[in-house]
């Protein structure tokens, strides 16, 4: 072939279906700045009309890129201005019937996701910012497609201690709301820590305050193929690993950046950036799990664990930066334990457990994601939990984050099958010693020094 | 422009002449092929011109892939962009 080698058409194929390749989401940005209405009733049909009239070719543009490139791009969704900054004097009832108008304008869209049921607390809380995480409970459990996060924290302002507490009693709360449902309505919240104003992903997608008037972000994929190259690659030292690693990334975000670059042009919007994340499924072959097992780590979870997170997080992103102008949001390989066939296994084997999935998270994104725990774990426990692993994003100046899911009813050893892309998740020990009094005490914990590093 | 076409199935006789012909049918153009046949099956890449294709490429996509199945082949057309992305810098 001319220009063409075949062994490059055939590798670009094998990835797409073999080893999982996909373009995981195509993410519409749309601020939402200018509804603002003292009359809520107005508010709501304004967004609604903004939503649906901005991102109305989103799902078709989508699909046709798909098919032009052979492709499969899975997810097509939206991002909104965090709401809170929004909802002017709505109170919480108010701020329910906008998380329902952006359920309707989500399926209206046809998109299986909608982001930005979100508040800005790290440093103190508005009343909007109160009233939204007041309608937080009753907002998810009575919509489908809406997701929701909170930033309790980042490193200039050190941890919001109260607005954590509201999200513990938050997740407790939606967990007995969504009951019959698995509660599942804890999987479309989540916690963060410095979170980033361009994630394509969900839960935690919202349009940041220094975006654009809408923007598209792309989240690429593709755990299995990393892990197939890591197989090729045999037994080779560790810097040849990082190499393969490198290479392997840079192909998969010049996919993202093709898809991201050709639906802002199609779409009439500007291109915001490629989010370098591996984000696996609970499909066999698209597991973060099995690239550490395959480096050789007997166990997701074994000890090494960390080390080989860590090289590899690194090399994705120096893979990735190079194949796109752009790179954004979350940027990091993720840990989501029920999405991910190998960390499910690690976790029913014993060799995986939240302390060590905690110590991973220091050196990856995005945190303890996915995770389910006994349902009579107590409120204190889970705030406890949020501060231990927001201290690591603030202190280490990264991103973290909690989406964990204190299924109803269930104890250790039980599995909550949460469908779809969420996947199975196996009921997690987590320590019962308390941390109320700590919890109870309220207020902030001080932003930290950024010297005498050690 | 250029699509890339892969043909793979059983061999059998007249199997580069039908997707040919699929090709001409639709306007698009073929500059190149490498084939090879291992044991009783048949791989094809194609590298062919759409500058003067008559349907959208995308509906060619659908019409290729569902003439393959007919005759019991996995043939998938795609924009030669996704190529040169990966692995051009």
């Amino acid at each position: 072939m001319n220009f063409y080698n075949s062994s490059d058409i055939l590798e670009t194929i094998n990835m797409i279906h073999s080893e999982n390749l996909d373009i995981r989401t195509i993410t519409m940005g749309i601020s939402l700045f200018d509804c603002v209405s003292d009359d809520t009733e107005r508010l709501c049909e304004r967004i609604y009309d903004k939503i649906t009239k901005r991102a109305e070719g989103l799902v078709k543009t989508g699909e046709d890129i798909e098919k032009k490139y052979g492709i499969p791009i899975i997810n097509k969704r939206v991002a909104v201005t965090p709401v809170s900054l929004i909802g002017g004097g709505a109170d919480p009832d108010g701020y329910v019937k906008i998380a329902k108008t952006l359920d309707r304008a989500a399926k209206a869209l046809g998109i299986n996701f909608i982001g930005g049921f979100s508040a800005l607390t790290q440093k103190g809380m508005t009343l909007g910012a109160k009233n939204l995480l007041d309608a937080v409970p009753q907002a998810l459990s009575q919509t489908d497609a809406l997701c929701s996060s909170v930033n309790v924290a980042s490193t200039k302002a050190g941890i919001n201690m109260d607005a954590v507490v509201i999200c513990a009693n938050i997740i407790k709360e939606l967990a007995y709301l969504t009951r019959e449902d698995r509660s599942i309505g804890c999987a479309k919240f989540v916690v963060f820590a410095n979170s980033p104003e361009d994630n394509p992903f969900m839960a935690g997608a919202f349009n940041g305050i220094g975006e654009p008037e809408a923007v598209i972000n792309v989240g690429v994929s593709g755990p299995g193929v990393v892990a197939s190259a890591i197989r090729r690659a045999g037994d080779c030292d560790l810097s040849t690993l990082a190499e393969t690693v490198k290479k392997t990334a840079f192909k998969i975000t010049r996919v993202g950046q093709l898809v991201a670059r050709e639906a802002a042009e199609r779409l009439g919007v500007p291109f915001g950036i490629v989010d370098l994340s591996l984000a696996p499924t609970p499909a066999i072959g698209d597991s973060v799990a099995h690239i550490i097992e395959e480096m050789g780590i007997e166990k997701c979870g074994g000890c090494g664990t960390t080390a080989c997170l860590a090289l590899l997080n690194d090399a994705v992103k120096k893979g990735g930066v190079m194949a796109s102008s752009h790179v954004g949001g979350l940027s990091g390989a993720f840990i989501p334990v029920s999405e991910d066939a190998g960390m499910i296994n690690a976790v029913e084997c014993g060799a995986l457990s939240i302390e060590k999935l905690e110590a991973m998270t220091a050196v990856c994104s995005v945190g303890l994601d996915m995770i389910a725990i006994p349902g009579d774990t107590p409120q204190a426990v889970i705030a406890g939990l949020i501060a231990d692993e927001i201290s690591i994003g603030v202190v280490n100046t990264k991103t973290t984050a909690v989406r964990v899911i204190p299924a109803y009813g269930k104890k250790v050893g039980d599995k909550v099958s949460l469908g779809g892309l969420l996947g199975d998740a196996p009921v997690m020990k987590i320590s019962s010693y308390s941390p109320e009094k700590f919890i109870s005490r309220g207020g902030r914990i001080p932003a930290p020094i950024h010297s005498l590093k050690n | 422009m250029k699509a890339i076409i892969t043909v793979t199935g059983i061999d059998g006789v007249g199997i580069v002449a039908f997707v040919s012909s699929v090709c001409a049918k639709y306007g698009v153009s073929i500059n190149d092929i490498s084939q090879s046949v291992i044991g009783e099956y048949f791989a094809m890449i194609m590298v062919a011109s759409i500058d003067n294709i008559t349907i959208p490429f995308n509906e060619f996509v659908d019409v290729i892939e569902s003439a393959g199945k007919e005759k019991g082949l996995v043939i998938s057309a795609m924009h030669e962009n996704i190529f040169t992305s990966m692995h051009r810098i």
